[in-house]
C-alpha cells in the first residue's frame, strides 16, 4: 500500500538544490520575512507558510500568492539560522503547483515561466522585448502606453534589437530537451 | 594574454549592450582575452526553476559542456544571474554523479559530454582576483576623482553562499571602486534585490524595491549607481520613470555597468564602453 506523504515531505522531496535543512526544522523565528524584500506584497509571509505546509495546510499553501512572489534573491535561505533554503523551497512550491495546476488565479508568474521555457526550447535564446510583450495585456492601459514608449525608445536608443537571436545546433537543443521533458513537435 | 571561456547571456545581446562591449574593451585594456563560447545557449534566469529542475540544470550544463571543450579553464559570466546558475549548476554536477549521468544523456544530443570541470567566475571577480586592485590602479589615467559612486552588488552575485564569503557586507566592489579614484558610498541597500525577476510577473514589488534602492542610494548622496548585472541596470535604470509615476517622486540617478566606470578610469574613449553624453558630463564634471 502506498504511504501518503506529508506536505512538507511531498516538497522537501521536489526541492533538490538546496541539500539544505528539513523544512520541519524551522523555528518559526522569522529571520525569513524580516529579511524578505518582497514580504509586503506577499499573502503569508515565508514564515508563516513554511508553518502552514508543516501543519499540511495544502489548499491554503497553493491558494496563497507568496510563492510566486518570490524574488530568488536568497537572503532568507543564507540568513535562516536552521539552515532551511527558503528561496529554493519556494522554487518547489512553484513546480508543485505547476504540476498540479493550482495556483491563484490571475498570477502572471505560472505563465511566464511556461512561456520562458518555450521560448528557450524554440530558440535556444532568450528575448526580453517578446517576453514582456506577451504579457502587456495584462497590464492597465496606461502600463501599456509606458511600456511602449519605453521599448520604442530602447530601440531608437540601439539598447534594443528589433529580432531575437536563435542558437545554431537548435535540433540538437530540442532534442536534449525531449530527453528530459516529453514536448510535443516545435516550430 | 590569459583567456577565458566568456558566456555573455542573453542580456547581453539585447538590453545590455553596453555591459557587453565595456566588458569587452576593459579586459583587452587589463590584457586579458575573452573568448566568447561557440552556438551558447540561454541559462534560464529565474524562469526555468518553476517548470523543471533537471531541464533547468541541463540547458546551463549545456553551456558549460561547451566551455570544456574549449580547453579553457575559467567559466566567466558577466550577469549575477547566468553566474549563479552557472556555478550552482557546475557544483552539483561534481557531487552528484547521478545527476550527472542524467544530464549527460540529454547532452549526447547535441555531442556534448559535461564534467563539472570549469572554474565559474563572475566577470568582477576575474579582474579583482587575476588582474588585482593594485594592477588596475596602476593604469588609472583618468582617476574618477570625487565621484561618489553607490556599489550595487544586488542579490545573486552574492547568494545563495557559495564558501565562506561575506554575503552581508561584502567590500570588493568598494575596493575597486576606490582604485579607480571615485568614493564609495556606503548605504545599506547594496545586497538588497532590486526585483528584477519580478517586473513582469508582479510590477508593483517589483518597482516598490526599485524605488527603495533609489531612495537609498539618493539619500546617501550617490551620483550614480553601479551594477555587476544587467538585470539589476535595466530594472534600476530603465523603471526610474515608472517609480516617479507611481510614487511621486523625481529620481534621475545615472545607472552604469562597473565596466563602464572601468573603462572611463581607464581612459577609454567613452563611446566604445555604451557611456552616452549625459552620464560622461556628469563623470567629468566631478573628475575637474
Amino acid at each position: 500500500m502506498a504511504v501518503e506523504l506529508s506536505f512538507s515531505k511531498e516538497i522537501e522531496n521536489i526541492m533538490y538544490a538546496s541539500h539544505g535543512k528539513p523544512i520541519k526544522d524551522c523555528l518559526q523565528c522569522g529571520t525569513c520575512s524580516g529579511s524578505c524584500p518582497a514580504v509586503e506584497f506577499m499573502d503569508n509571509s515565508p514564515r508563516e507558510i513554511i508553518g502552514l505546509i508543516s501543519a499540511d495546510f495544502k489548499k491554503e499553501v497553493l491558494a496563497s500568492n507568496t510563492y510566486w512572489t518570490c524574488a530568488s534573491c536568497y537572503h532568507c535561505s543564507v540568513r535562516c539560522p536552521a539552515g532551511i533554503d527558503i528561496a529554493d523551497m519556494m522554487y518547489a512550491l512553484k513546480r508543485y503547483s505547476m504540476w498540479k495546476g493550482e495556483f491563484q488565479e490571475g498570477l502572471i508568474g505560472p505563465e511566464f515561466s511556461e512561456s520562458f521555457v518555450k521560448m528557450i526550447v524554440n530558440s535556444g535564446r532568450s528575448f526580453e522585448p517578446l517576453l514582456a510583450a506577451t504579457y502587456l495585456p495584462k497590464f492597465s492601459a496606461r502600463d501599456i502606453v509606458q511600456e511602449g514608449l519605453m521599448a520604442t525608445g530602447l530601440v531608437l536608443s540601439g539598447k534594443m534589437p528589433l529580432l531575437p537571436k536563435k542558437v545554431k545546433r537548435l535540433k540538437n537543443l530540442q532534442r536534449m530537451v525531449r530527453r528530459i521533458i516529453p514536448i510535443g513537435e516545435t516550430k | 594574454m590569459k583567456q577565458y571561456a566568456y558566456y555573455p547571456g542573453c542580456s547581453l545581446e539585447s538590453l545590455g549592450k553596453n555591459y557587453h562591449i565595456s566588458a569587452l574593451e576593459v579586459s583587452r585594456e587589463l590584457g586579458l582575452e575573452l573568448k566568447e563560447l561557440e552556438d551558447w545557449n540561454c541559462c534560464g534566469a529565474t524562469a526555468y526553476f518553476p517548470v523543471d529542475e533537471l531541464l533547468a540544470y541541463t540547458l546551463v550544463s549545456r553551456n558549460l559542456a561547451i566551455a570544456e571543450k574549449s580547453g579553457l579553464q575559467d567559466f566567466v559570466a558577466p550577469c549575477s544571474a547566468c553566474y549563479k546558475n552557472a556555478y550552482f549548476t557546475n557544483s552539483y554536477l561534481q557531487k552528484d554523479a547521478d545527476l550527472a549521468e542524467h544530464i549527460n544523456y540529454a547532452l549526447e544530443a547535441d555531442n556534448l559530454h559535461v564534467n563539472g570541470t570549469m572554474k565559474v567566475r563572475h566577470l568582477i571577480e576575474v579582474f579583482i582576483e587575476d588582474v588585482g586592485i593594485e594592477e588596475i590602479q596602476k593604469k588609472v589615467s583618468n582617476p574618477l576623482k570625487g565621484l561618489r559612486v553607490a556599489p550595487y552588488y544586488g542579490c545573486q552575485l552574492v547568494r545563495p553562499r557559495k564558501a565562506k564569503e561575506d554575503v552581508e557586507n561584502p567590500q570588493y566592489f568598494e575596493g575597486l571602486l576606490s582604485a579607480l579614484g571615485a568614493e564609495p558610498i556606503e548605504y545599506a541597500s547594496k545586497t538588497r534585490c532590486c526585483g528584477g525577476s519580478l517586473i513582469i510577473t508582479n510590477r508593483k514589488a517589483a518597482l516598490d524595491m526599485v524605488h527603495k534602492l533609489l531612495q537609498d542610494a539618493v539619500k546617501n548622496n550617490a551620483n550614480v549607481i553601479a551594477t555587476t548585472c544587467p538585470m539589476c541596470n535595466v530594472n534600476v535604470e530603465v523603471y526610474q520613470s515608472q517609480v516617479n509615476r507611481e510614487f511621486g517622486t523625481d529620481f534621475s540617478i545615472p545607472v552604469m555597468y562597473f565596466t563602464q566606470l572601468m573603462g572611463i578610469a581607464l581612459g577609454i574613449e567613452p563611446k566604445r564602453i555604451g557611456v552616452g553624453a549625459s552620464m560622461l558630463s556628469l563623470a567629468q564634471s566631478t573628475v575637474s
